[in-house]
């Protein structure tokens, strides 16, 4: 680590003072993750000088009936990893030891929360793809979920707007709109309709919706004078100051604060769980994006990455120092699986299989998965399906991540040139593949891909990387804690994830274009790190690994033909440094945008040929599809 | 076994506790009916109840309608309050002039009035709007079942409890609904087919085997049937009912007529015997059913009650709170043997690889046709 800035390492200073002991006499530190369902415990210790992860625990949520109460959860996780490693954490009356004592007990207890679907938002502002649309990121990135984007300009009528309002009962509203000293009048109709409409919080009858306002500062006062009784409001600087500068990071502390003080402080068992925590609960997609934003830093590339969950989709982007979420509320694998179904089309989803599957087989699958959400696949069969669907959600989640990966709006672009203006309409997003360097997944069916090649094919189809991308998966779930803990440690937490956490699957080189089958597009030469070299013409609509040990890495010199680009251009040579992983290097000459044959038998014959390629699934079921 | 070995399998054990769909032939069901906001109940405690009594009612806050006064009249927003004829809180009927602007002597007449009837709640002078609450609008609740109301809870609503027979559903679309028990199939392999579905079914909740199929769902809500129970429904058909996709299992607000309860999952799926005989004991009674599912965090499962006094209350199952153990009646829920009922044989401590490569807990199982190897996820416990 000797070599990174030392800016990426600054703590939280507030929080040492705090500590029971000073930073280098912490031994433990213990980190939970309360999910909608499972309850996630992660203890790190130090060995030898050096913060490790050292165990886990699950256990389910407890925050419905008949418990109503986080904190047995909690408890029950943490219990599970005092039997795995027979060392104490819970006193008796089972709360956790803090200090800790010679041998019992831990240094730093901090946590993140999803429990109860996790922090509900509704945005507002006055236009819909300008302070609305920063809104909406600044929710986003905050962690939360945006149930509904209002705008003045949103072509709903009045009624419509309050019936959605009345109806929706968030956790919170963010409200936007008007630069500084901008329009007052479109900003109080927006204001005044929320007003009307009296949103009632999820939580609860008895306690004031929170309300951040983060608009134009010249109507603070008429906004204190309409909301301010109605709703716990609070007043943060403007999201968008002028037109051409988004200002998400006030209202995404307030966001943060709020949802401490209001919503976590009514959830059941919240109270005595924020007594425990030495950090602010942070909603759990906002550790996993802190994580994300971690390796960005550490690595000082830019990074997509992906949160492939049972319920949800998240997509974070970290381009050119911008982080970005996105949140795809019902694309999962499990419970919304079915939702990917809808959104995919069922041609979509069987365009990934070897093998025949009727389209109202594969519906009463997937429906059946939907229902019983926590069952695995048994068969090789149901698998492949599963892995398929997996695709389709990735594609369509970063499809999603896009459109909010915007640039602003409104923003003036009169000294671009006509060529520039032009790219600029026809390309909204500024998310572009062949400058993302690291893919990183996360997610029950990444991590619990029986062959690694598995995710980074699946990651590699969804999101087709272009040019050289390095692929990284978690080995254990535990990005958000990680991700709450770099908040004030980040160095402990970066010393975790780099030795824990993630698993190098590989580096993909994937040039760009399109060919005929069968035409010769790239020559690949690597000096291997035994001294040996591997040289090779590839031709279009091939996929191939090399094997390259994790760690260790690889001088190669790429030569792309008609017009392919790799990176340095139509038909330049590139010449870099490619990592190797668990997969290895997996040359990917079929062709951006990827195409998968339509017609059933050629089909078959290309995803087998790519599936043996990289030993995807067992030898044996490969023969009996190609049958 | 030694003590450490005990303790380590009964954790095993525990971990291997898998929920399944309660089938209940006589238990105290509990049903508490509250008010979105607070109200005022109905009844009193001891009464007795019948599925359509009301047992609270709330007036929600009315809709605000919201007009743009300053340009309907064409003037300035800061100016409207000048040229209000209504002010805040004067009750105002729909069509009623609220605002008028007369200049140059009455020669140039622009009005404002009310979109609807209400009272006058609110007029901005920097955007210019007016905001009308229209009149509060009664929610009432019934009781769902039939039953004795055993708590009143001040301003919010009531416990309701009544000796039933009890089954969950694994899926169901459509809300609460009631209606006497009458089967159509005589076994629990048989499809429910339109023909089997005739006018004497009108009000009813019709019992069915393995499948019920589009045409036989359409023909029953033609026909005003009140509810289905079922074993399967192919997932294409849903969206034939539905008229839509459906996305999420969420469900139980959808504008249908006759709510429908699946027993075991999505395609042709035998209803367990157990469930079938039960509801074939109760034909003839009055039955309260609820198709409302939520499969994400606070698991809601779609329920079948039927109020009856035939048999007394079973007391509660303790073999459930232990888990799963070797005897276990276990039905698979998933293929390749979903829907197969069979009993647990071993629960190997250590993970084992299964057909997929991957190593998961797993559980012997003695089928009808001989012992199988499944993942532990993959199973669920039969209440009996």
């Amino acid at each position: 680590m000797s070599n990174l800035s030392s800016s990426i390492w600054e703590k939280d200073e507030e929080v040492v003072l705090k500590l029971h002991w000073p930073e280098e006499e912490m031994e433990r530190i213990i980190v939970t993750d309360v999910g909608s369902t499972t309850t996630k415990a992660r203890l790190f210790k130090k060995v030898n000088g050096e913060w490790r992860y050292a165990e886990s625990g699950e256990s389910p949520t407890t925050v419905e009936a008949p418990y109503e109460n986080v904190i047995r959860g909690v408890q029950n996780a943490v219990r599970e990893i005092e039997e795995l490693t027979n060392y104490t954490i819970l006193s008796e009356d089972g709360k956790i030891i803090k200090p800790r004592k010679d041998d019992h007990g831990v240094d730093f207890c901090c946590t993140t929360s999803s429990a109860g679907g996790g922090l509900q938002m509704m945005v507002a502002g006055v236009i819909k793809t300008m302070t609305t649309e920063s809104a909406n990121r600044a929710a986003l990135g905050a962690g939360a979920i945006v149930m509904d984007a209002i705008a003045v300009d949103d072509e709903r009528p009045h009624y419509v707007k309050i019936e959605r309002i009345r109806n929706l009962r968030p956790d919170m509203i963010l409200l936007a709109g008007g630069t500084d000293g901008g329009t007052t009048k479109l900003v109080m109709e927006i204001a005044e309709i929320i007003a009307a409409s009296d949103p009632k919080a999820r939580l609860g009858v008895d306690y004031k919706l929170p309300l951040v306002f983060a608009g134009n500062i010249t109507v603070r006062p008429e906004i204190k004078k309409l909301v301010g009784d109605k709703f716990a409001l609070s007043i943060v600087d403007n999201i968008r100051p002028v037109l051409e500068e988004e200002n998400t990071e006030p209202a995404r502390m307030a966001i943060h604060e709020l949802f401490m003080e209001h919503v976590m402080s009514h959830a059941p068992g919240y109270p005595e769980l924020m007594e425990w925590a030495d950090l602010d609960i942070l909603p759990t997609p906002a550790g996993e994006g802190m994580a994300m934003q971690l390796i960005a830093k550490v690595e000082g590339k830019n990074v997509l990455g992906v949160g492939l969950g049972g319920a949800t989709t998240n997509v974070y982007s970290i381009f050119n120092g911008r982080f970005v979420r996105s949140v795809s509320a019902n694309l999962g694998m499990s419970y919304s699986i079915s939702n990917v179904l809808r959104e995919a089309g069922k041609e979509n989803i069987l365009r990934w299989l070897p093998f025949e599957l009727e389209e109202s087989e594969l519906v009463d699958m997937l429906r059946n998965k939907m229902i019983r959400p926590t069952t695995i696949p048994h068969t090789l069969k149901s698998l492949v399906v599963e892995h398929a669907v997996a695709r389709e959600a990735l594609r369509l989640g970063l499809q999603h991540h896009k459109t909010i990966a915007t640039r602003l709006k409104g923003a003036k672009i009169a000294h671009r040139m006509v060529g520039e203006m032009m790219e600029y309409r026809l390309r909204a997003t500024y998310i572009d593949m062949m400058k993302i360097v690291i893919i990183a997944g996360t997610g029950g069916l990444l991590s619990h891909a029986p062959r690694r090649a598995q995710s980074l094919l699946a990651l590699t189809d969804a999101f087709q990387p272009e040019g050289v991308t390095k692929i990284y998966q978690d080995s254990v779930f535990m990005m958000p804690h990680l991700g709450v803990l770099s908040t004030a440690f980040p160095e402990i937490a970066w010393n975790i994830f780099d030795k824990d956490c993630l698993v190098r699957l590989g580096t993909v080189i994937a040039p760009v274009g399109l060919a005929e089958q069968g035409e010769k597009i790239l020559n690949v030469n690597m000096d291997m790190p035994d001294g040996t070299n591997f040289e090779r013409d590839l031709e279009f609509g091939e996929i191939i690994r090399v094997p390259l040990e994790e760690r260790k890495t690889a001088e190669v010199v790429l030569t792309p033909k008609s017009e392919f680009d790799v990176g340095a251009g139509p038909e330049k040579v590139l010449q870099t440094t490619v990592e190797g992983g668990v997969v290895g290097v997996v040359i990917d000459t079929r062709g951006r945008p990827l195409t998968v044959p339509t017609d059933f038998d050629a089909r078959k014959e290309a995803l087998i040929k790519w599936f043996k390629s990289l030993d995807l699934y067992p030898e044996e079921s490969m023969r009996d599809w190609e049958k | 076994m030694t003590a450490e070995e005990t303790e380590k399998v009964s954790a095993e054990e525990a971990y291997a506790y898998t929920p399944g769909l309660k089938v209940k032939k006589a238990i105290e069901v509990l049903r508490t009916r509250m008010l979105p906001i607070p109200g005022e109940v109905l009844v009193k405690k001891k009464e007795d109840v019948d599925f359509d009594t009301k047992v609270a009612r709330a007036e929600v806050p009315g809709m605000p309608s919201i007009i743009r006064v300053n340009e309907v009249i064409n003037i300035a927003p800061e100016e409207v309050k000048n040229f209000m004829v209504k002010n805040v809180g004067d009750r105002v009927e729909e069509g009623e002039i609220i605002a008028k602007y007369t200049p140059f002597w009455g020669l140039i007449k622009r009005f404002a009035k009310a979109p609807s009837t209400g009272i006058i709640e609110a007029i901005s002078d920097i955007t210019g709007q007016v905001v009308i609450r229209e009149p509060p609008i009664p929610v009432d609740i019934t009781a769902f079942i039939s039953g004795k109301v055993v708590e009143v809870i001040s301003e919010r609503g009531v416990v309701i409890e009544t000796p039933s027979a009890f089954i969950q559903g694994i899926f169901g679309i459509g809300g609460e609904k009631h209606g006497k028990l009458s089967l159509v199939v005589e076994s629990n392999e048989e499809i429910v087919t339109a023909d089997r579905i005739e006018t004497k079914h009108k009000g009813k909740i019709i019992v069915g085997g393995s499948l019920v199929t589009l045409e036989a769902y359409k023909k029953a809500e033609e026909l005003g049937v009140n509810g289905i129970i079922v074993g399967g429904i192919k997932g294409v058909d849903l969206k034939e009912i539905l008229g839509y996709e459906m996305g999420v299992a969420i469900t139980g607000h959808e504008d249908i007529n006759t709510t429908l309860v699946v027993t075991e999952g999505f395609g042709k799926m035998n209803m367990s015997i157990r469930t079938f005989n039960l509801l074939k004991d109760f034909s003839g009674y009055d039955a309260a059913i609820n198709g409302a599912t939520q499969i994400r965090a606070g698991v809601i499962r779609p329920e079948i009650i039927i109020p009856q006094e035939k048999y007394p209350i079973e007391s509660s199952d303790e073999s459930l709170e232990r888990g799963m153990r070797p005897g276990t009646p276990v039905r698979i829920i998933r293929e390749p043997y979903f829907g197969k009922i069979g009993i647990v044989v071993s629960l190997p401590v250590h993970l084992q690889k299964i057909e997929t490569e991957s190593d998961v807990r797993v559980l012997e199982v003695k089928l009808e046709e001989g012992n199988v190897v499944v993942p532990r996820a993959n199973v669920e416990i039969i209440e009996e």
